[in-house]
């Protein structure tokens, strides 16, 4: 069938902000299907929260909505944009049930659009667990004994019925949110309850255990005339239990026979025509028995998802892509293979190599969470790796993590008994290699892990390796051709030997170029090499012959982000995006490195050369050899690229943009101070201690309360905030570990506002790309407050401070692309807190108020274009205002204290536009998923300093027609103010009290500042829980004030949308993005 | 005990080096590739390999082991086996032994640890050819086995069909297990249809039997009145090894046969059935082996994802004597599939009783049961 031509105009949906489950993949798949269906001469409107998505920049869709993913937000751009059809498959779960809802509530009839690339029959037969149970018993395939219940008595005695463990798994939830695994009566209840609040139809279902079967997961595609291909297979590592999210997963699969492959496959067919995936891509998830091969069906995703990204990239076969043309009418024959030009979509990519995915948890943000893995998602990233066998790519893979790992078996250091393997944890997969490594068994670490045997032999290879190399009296110098050849084929990295042998990495890889063991690259061409692939997508390896084929134009490298993780995410992906557009337009050939399968940068028609390998100064050097590029861009991919850029430089990679040099000085703190001391610009008081005994005195000097942190870690990890000696000392005690790092004290800036600046400078002259004012005073980390621009409380002096502070700092550490500074400014003084000598996290935000590339820019200063011929000389003016906000995985983390601080931990973000603040700050609310009530109950308990503020915010809520009840101090304060508030009891004092009236729904909004330094009990129990219960919770008076804003306006007016392109339009600004 | 050294020494003089496993010694054949990520037991067993080396592009081979089930035919046919990484251990629940001992027993030679994407790409470039592998001692003097593999035997113009097929003629009454391939519909009355053994897969026996059809499988050679002796309802052609050329007195036997019968061929009978109409085959610069290739049904306009293993291939000009071209492969549009309408035979090139693979192709066997029918 040709393109359908009845339809004229559709509209896709993103999938919001990046929470666990639900990550940049959906902006790599929105990407795709945005551009297939605008070749192919569509009219795309876009609606995504999300700003930090390239789908969201204005090129990419013919209107581009950045608004609150909520129906009636949809209803309002319908009526606009008159879309004839709907494709919610490429956003994530949140796209399909927002597709739902607006199917439901009748409004896609009402404009009459149609529902492409999915029905909604097929969406809920496949979302409700209990229908898709009962529909695969009908077909003759077997599901787990499992009951849908509503409330836990039912879950018990159901429970009762099957036994324990169960496992308990939400309908309509995405990434596992708010399932579990009970052992007994009272897990069973904790877990089903929440799992009972976290769905959207109040639903769990409560499965027999499968927990140690072996799970896996098909991708599949089917077009409108029936032709069906499996993409790719994929077998999970870590069994039944671990959701698929959080496991180490192999592609293709490894332990199945063709007879036991086919099955599955004929069962994905049954299952797509019984529940009616007419088009597009989805995947099925089966558990499979060790021990006889019985095969149970677990879920089918009917839509695009995180594994058919990761199965994308691992087979070269652009799922997104192609489920978005299917969706229009094509079929599989009737579209190409982009990799090897001559032969049709409709075939089934054949591998040569070995695929291993590996998740990557940040547990160490979020003190007092289980560590614990399950079937609820708790990574927030993952890195693939490509290798010619599977010891190769699982050590490529565990370098990739940039998590200060070599290798499989060069951590894990504490002993651990075999028994600990049982439990699937973060560090499961170290802790394997040591046990193997002291020679416990391999069928011993089978029946711990229930991993399949196949892949601990495999591992145990590795380790065999390992301790070969630990032998006392062998030498560097004593491994020969063959042994060097065979290491690396094992995928050995030169530091990894370094370390086994005690030598310096740079002396191996002197020795292995010295006996000419170098890297050789091979294509990822979907046909194992039966076809010629035209696309240069490779990886390396130890091998014959290379397929890289440099040519000899004009090259550019351009390094990402690695995986995504809480402080380094999808907005460095977007800003290598750009760089590499940029350098294309330049007439540069553009080199794209990265491990992250879920990025647009590692799609293989976004750079001219996409190489997925390991961010480590080896594996990049490598490439370097091989391609020996002009330039190699390291500002872009956030703080990773920096950290090896001092390593490539020294091994004769030419580094563009701005010099090593100066980010060291950024880094450095004596060179910084200093280099601040001569440009006599403030920064907080600050000492640099390397023993305890220092501590007190230095802390005298500087003055109460304190910033402390440990010298070497990034992200604000390890920072706290002491407010007298002994919390000090507390916390000197329990974080640091003296001799080897300093630690830090800086005087904290109390209740001071943080400004954020980014900004260009190509060592001639500087322009302000924008000034972002924080929501939340100095003290809650950049990434996690909101922000404004433009500023609108901070007065036109300490602006044109900051400019001037800006304007020097940029020309004296002789900035060659983007750079990105915090300020505070506290009584009337403006500080600076740090420079970022790279693009920030807050580019793509600027970018978008702005309707200027910023990033694009900063390549073009990096290939040697000067802000002059860029035409980029004077800060812009922006109409209206844009709202970042933060998105918080706190809901996935219960008990973990929700309040904000010096550490970074949002995963996400989102944006709102207005004309005015408060619609915008309400918008941006509204799109994190907690929108403002404008009536109802409000619930105030603050600490004793923001007692006076919150009186008058306290007011004006009253007077919008709020009822207030309050904690007893604060009630009592805001009475004897005249201010009506009814006392609620706290905790301690016995029900009913707030935790009570808030699970009864008896509160709308929650209004709670921590006591003191330490973390509250109280308070802290009262902030998870409203996260638990999605209630909106404000931990800031300035929060509060803005909140109170947005409420007054949005009582005054309703909200409206406009789309980035008319923005731009009737704001006269050109924008070349 | 550490792997003895092997190689793989091709005629225009390139060698790839690995390590040996399964039986040692020298062996001779043509250099082939097979892109199928699963299966290698169903390939090692199946006639149409014969006097072939079969390197597989997928890396880990052997992890699932051997079992009773999977075999394709009564022994290994391949002259030798290519892999990148030969698996230590077996894992998996139905497995009855290891690659490297099934291989020793059946005297085959194994090459691990070797380049295959290298080969692979070689053999796309250069096009398939002679080679010689070797295991053991012999693996040593790389120009002697050159010069073996140089004068060993020619794909080209080769019958070796009489080396393959059944001695004598035989019942085979086993259908396929359930699991794997679901419950077909038998027909009602269970007539007989005769297969022509020119190296035949044991799934289609079980594919034709799962249908209710009495099967005799008699040897290439059993000319048309031994066969009308017989007094089938049904023609099976089956698949088999080298030239089809080469098979002249099947390709006559097919010819006196034709309209009296339906014929069903799969492979090197579709090959032979499109001879005894009339047409032309060719060798293949490389073939197609693999279990992904897409075939076009140009009746239904359907694809279907199929398994090949084909070096000759039926010429797209060819004429058919009224003949149809009913199937052809999207890679490349050579002919998948042919039918004669008045002389109720038709045939495809590829594999639906997959073995490995995919089983989008069944219903061909559907077919010939419905043609066979209509006669009972
Ligand atoms: N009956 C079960 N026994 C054991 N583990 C299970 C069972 N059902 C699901 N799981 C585990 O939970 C994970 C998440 O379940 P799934 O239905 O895939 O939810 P999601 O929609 O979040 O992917 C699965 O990947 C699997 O590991
Ligand atoms: N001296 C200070 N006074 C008040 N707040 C500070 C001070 N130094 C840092 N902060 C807060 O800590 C956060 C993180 O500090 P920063 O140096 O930016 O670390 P990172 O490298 O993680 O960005 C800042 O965003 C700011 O809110
Ligand atoms: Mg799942
Ligand atoms: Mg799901």
């Amino acid at each position: 069938m040709p393109k359908r031509s009845d339809i004229k105009t559709i509209m896709i949906i993103g999938s919001g902000p990046i929470v666990i489950g639900q990550a940049c993949e959906f902006d790599y798949s929105g990407v795709q299907a945005c551009k297939a269906l605008k070749q192919k001469g569509y009219r795309v409107v876009l609606l995504n929260s999300n700003p930090a998505t390239i789908m969201t920049d204005p090129e990419f869709a013919d209107a581009t909505y950045i608004e609150p993913l909520t129906p009636s937000i949809c209803e309002q751009i319908i009526a606009k944009e008159k879309p004839d059809a709907l494709l919610p498959t490429v956003g994530g779960q949140t796209a399909l049930n927002l597709a739902v809802a607006l199917q439901e509530a009748g409004l896609l009839d009402h404009f009459s659009v149609e529902l492409i690339g999915a029905s909604l029959n097929s969406i809920q037969l496949a979302e409700d667990r209990q229908l898709f149970n009962e529909t695969m018993r009908e077909i003759g395939l077997r599901v787990p004994d499992s009951k849908v219940v509503g409330d836990v008595e039912a879950a018990l005695s159901f429970a009762a019925r099957i036994g324990y463990p169960t496992l308990i798994r939400p309908s309509f939830t995405m990434g596992g949110a708010g399932g579990g695994v009970a052992y007994d009566e009272d897990e069973l209840r904790a877990v089903a309850a929440n799992g009972i609040r976290q769905s959207p139809v109040g639903q769990v279902l409560v499965d027999k255990s499968l927990l140690g079967w072996k799970e896996y997961e098909l991708e599949l595609m089917r077009d409108a005339k029936g032709n069906f291909v499996v993409v790719c297979s994929i077998e999970n590592l870590d069994p039944m239990g671990v959701h698929t999210g959080d496991s180490i997963t192999i592609a293709p699969a490894q332990t199945l026979t063709d007879k036991e492959l086919q099955r599955l496959r004929n069962m994905s067919r049954m299952i797509f025509d019984r529940v009616g995936i007419t088009t597009g891509g989805a995947n099925v998830q089966f558990a499979i028995n060790p021990a006889d091969g019985e095969v149970y069906v677990i879920e089918m995703n009917p839509r695009v998802s995180r594994s058919s990204a990761l199965a994308s990239k691992a087979t070269g076969f652009p799922i997104a892509k192609i489920a978005a043309l299917l969706a229009v009418g094509y079929t599989l024959d009737e579209i190409a293979n982009d990799i090897t030009r001559q032969t049709p979509a409709s075939f089934e990519p054949s591998l040569d190599y070995v695929v291993v995915k590996i998740p990557r948890w940040d547990f160490k943000k979020f003190a007092g969470a289980d560590p614990v893995l399950g079937p609820q998602m708790k990574a927030v990233g993952e890195v693939m790796a490509i290798g010619r066998t599977f010891p190769e790519a699982l050590q490529k893979a565990v370098r990739s993590l940039d998590i200060g790992i070599d290798g499989f078996g060069s951590q894990a250091r504490e002993h651990l008994s075999p028994e600990a393997l049982s439990v699937p944890t973060a560090q499961r997969l170290f802790q394997v290699a040591r046990v193997i490594g002291e020679g416990v068994p391999i069928d011993e670490i089978v029946r711990q892990t229930r991993f399949d045997p196949w892949f601990v032999q495999q591992m145990s290879e590795l380790m065999a390796i390992h301790n070969r190399l630990l032998e006392r009296d062998l030498r560097l110098a004593d491994l020969d051709c063959r042994d060097m050849v065979k290491l690396k084929r094992y995928g050995f990295s030169d530091a990894y030997i370094a370390g086994l042998l005690g030598e310096a990495e740079l002396a191996v890889r002197r020795q292995r170029k010295s006996l000419g063991v170098r890297a050789n690259f091979y294509r990822v061409d979907t046909c194992a090499a039966e076809f010629a692939a035209h696309t240069p997508y490779l990886y390396s390896t130890y091998e014959m012959d290379d397929e890289a084929q440099p040519v000899s134009t004009r090259k550019v490298m351009i390094l990402g982000g690695g995986p995504n993780r809480i402080g380094q995410g999808i907005e460095f992906d977007y800003c290598c995006v750009h760089a590499c557009f940029a350098l294309r337009e330049m007439g540069y050939e553009t080199i794209m490195v990265n491990c992250n399968p879920e990025t647009v940068s590692t799609d293989y028609d976004t750079a001219d050369r996409l190489y997925f390998e390991p961010l480590t100064a080896e594996d990049v050097m490598n490439i370097v050899d091989r391609e020996e590029p002009d330039g190699l861009l390291v500002q872009f991919g956030g703080q990773s690229p920096l950290n090896i850029a001092r390593d490539l430089q020294r091994m004769g990679a030419p580094i563009w943009g701005t010099s090593v040099d100066t980010i060291d000085l950024a880094e450095d703190r004596e060179r910084f101070n200093a280099l601040m001391g001569e440009l006599n610009i403030r920064q907080p008081a600050g000492a640099t201690i390397i023993m305890r005994n220092e501590a007190t005195r230095a802390a005298r000097r500087i003055a109460y309360p304190l910033l402390v942190r440990p010298s070497y870690v990034l992200g604000g990890r390890g920072m706290a905030i002491v407010f007298d000696e002994e919390q000090l000392l507390a916390w000197l005690d329990s974080n640091v570990t003296w001799g080897d790092h300093p630690v830090l004290l800086d005087q904290f800036l109390d209740d001071a506002y943080e400004v954020d600046v980014d900004a260009l400078a190509d060592g001639e002259q500087v322009t302000i790309g924008g000034i972002m004012q924080h929501i939340e005073q100095a003290g809650v980390h950049s990434g996690d407050s909101a922000c404004v621009v433009p500023p609108y409380k901070i007065s036109y002096f300490h602006l044109d401070v900051i400019r001037d502070y800006t304007q020097r700092i940029g020309l004296a550490l002789n900035i060659k692309g983007l750079f990105n500074i915090q300020f505070a400014v506290k009584d009337d003084e403006v500080y600076v807190l740090e420079v970022n000598p790279r693009a920030s996290r807050t580019v793509p935000f600027i970018s978008k108020a702005i309707g200027q590339p910023l990033a694009r820019y900063a390549a073009q200063i990096a290939a040697g274009k000067t802000l002059q011929e860029i035409g980029f000389v004077a800060e812009p003016a922006i109409d209206g205002f844009f709202v970042k906000e933060a998105v918080f995985p706190f809901q996935k983390f219960p008990g973990v204290d929700a309040r904000l601080g010096p550490e970074m931990r949002s995963t996400g973000e989102v944006m709102g536009r207005a004309s005015s603040f408060g619609h915008a700050y309400v918008k941006a609310q509204a799109a994190a998923g907690t929108p403002l009530p404008i009536g109802g109950t409000v619930f105030i308990s603050v600490n004793d300093f923001d007692k006076g503020v919150v009186a008058k915010i306290a007011r004006d809520l009253v007077q919008f027609g709020f009822r207030l009840v309050a904690t007893a101090g604060t009630a009592g304060w805001l009475n004897s103010l005249g201010i009506d508030a009814s006392p609620v009891k706290k905790l301690s004092q016995g029900a009913p009290n707030i935790l009570d009236l808030m699970q009864d729904g008896g509160v709308d909004l929650v209004i709670n500042t921590p006591r003191g330094g330490q973390a509250h009990e109280d308070g802290m129990r009262i902030r998870s829980q409203a996260y638990a219960l999605g209630v909106p919770i404000i931990t800031t008076m300035s929060a509060a004030a803005a909140s109170v804003q947005g409420i007054r306006r949005l009582r005054e007016s309703p909200l409206s949308v406009r789309s980035l392109q008319s923005h731009y339009a009737e704001t006269g600004k050109t924008s070349e993005n | 005990m550490p792997a003895l050294p092997a190689v793989l020494a091709l005629e225009d003089g390139r060698v790839f080096p690995g390590e040996g496993f399964g039986a040692e010694g020298v062996q001779t054949g043509e250099i082939v590739f097979n892109t199928s990520m699963t299966g290698y037991q169903e390939i090692l067993t199946d006639p149409s390999y014969y006097r072939q080396i079969v390197a597989m592009t997928v890396p880990h081979v052997g992890n699932t082991g051997v079992n009773l089930e999977d075999p394709e035919s009564k022994k290994v046919w391949v002259s030798g086996f290519v892999v990148r990484s030969l698996s230590p251990i077996v894992s998996n629940w139905r497995n009855r032994g290891d690659l490297a001992t099934y291989l020793r027993d059946n005297g085959v030679i194994g090459v691990s640890g070797l380049a295959t994407r290298a080969l692979v790409r070689h053999i796309r470039a250069k096009g398939v050819m002679r080679a010689a592998v070797a295991h053991g001692d012999a693996a040593l003097d790389t120009d002697s086995l050159t010069a073996l593999a140089r004068a060993s035997l020619d794909m080209s113009g080769a019958n070796l069909v009489d080396a393959v097929t059944a001695s004598a003629a035989y019942d085979w009454r086993e259908g396929s297990d359930p699991q794997w391939y679901g419950d077909a519909s038998p027909a009602r009355a269970r007539p007989l249809v005769v297969a022509y053994d020119f190296g035949v897969k044991h799934n289609i026996l079980r594919m034709l039997t799962d249908r209710g059809l009495r099967v005799t499988v008699v040897p290439a050679g059993t000319s048309p009145c031994e066969l009308r002796a017989l007094a089938p309802s049904g023609i099976f052609l089956s698949n088999g090894p080298g030239d089809p050329a080469a098979v002249d007195y099947a390709i006559e036997n097919v010819r006196s046969l034709l309209g009296e019968l339906p014929i069903f061929g799969i492979c090197l009978g579709h090959q032979i059935l499109a001879l005894a109409l009339g047409g032309k085959t060719e060798k293949m610069p490389f073939g197609h082996r693999g279990g992904n290739q897409p075939v076009k049904n140009l009746r239904t306009g359907e694809v279907e994802i199929a398994t090949h293993n084909h070096g000759f291939a039926v010429s797209a000009d060819s004429d058919l004597g009224g003949g149809e071209v009913t199937h052809i492969n999207l890679n490349d549009n050579t002919v998948a599939g042919l039918r004669h309408q008045a002389l109720r035979a038709f045939s495809v090139q590829y594999h639906p009783e997959a073995a490995p693979g995919p089983h989008d192709s069944m219903y061909l066997f559907d077919e010939f049961v419905a043609a066979v029918q209509d006669l009972v």
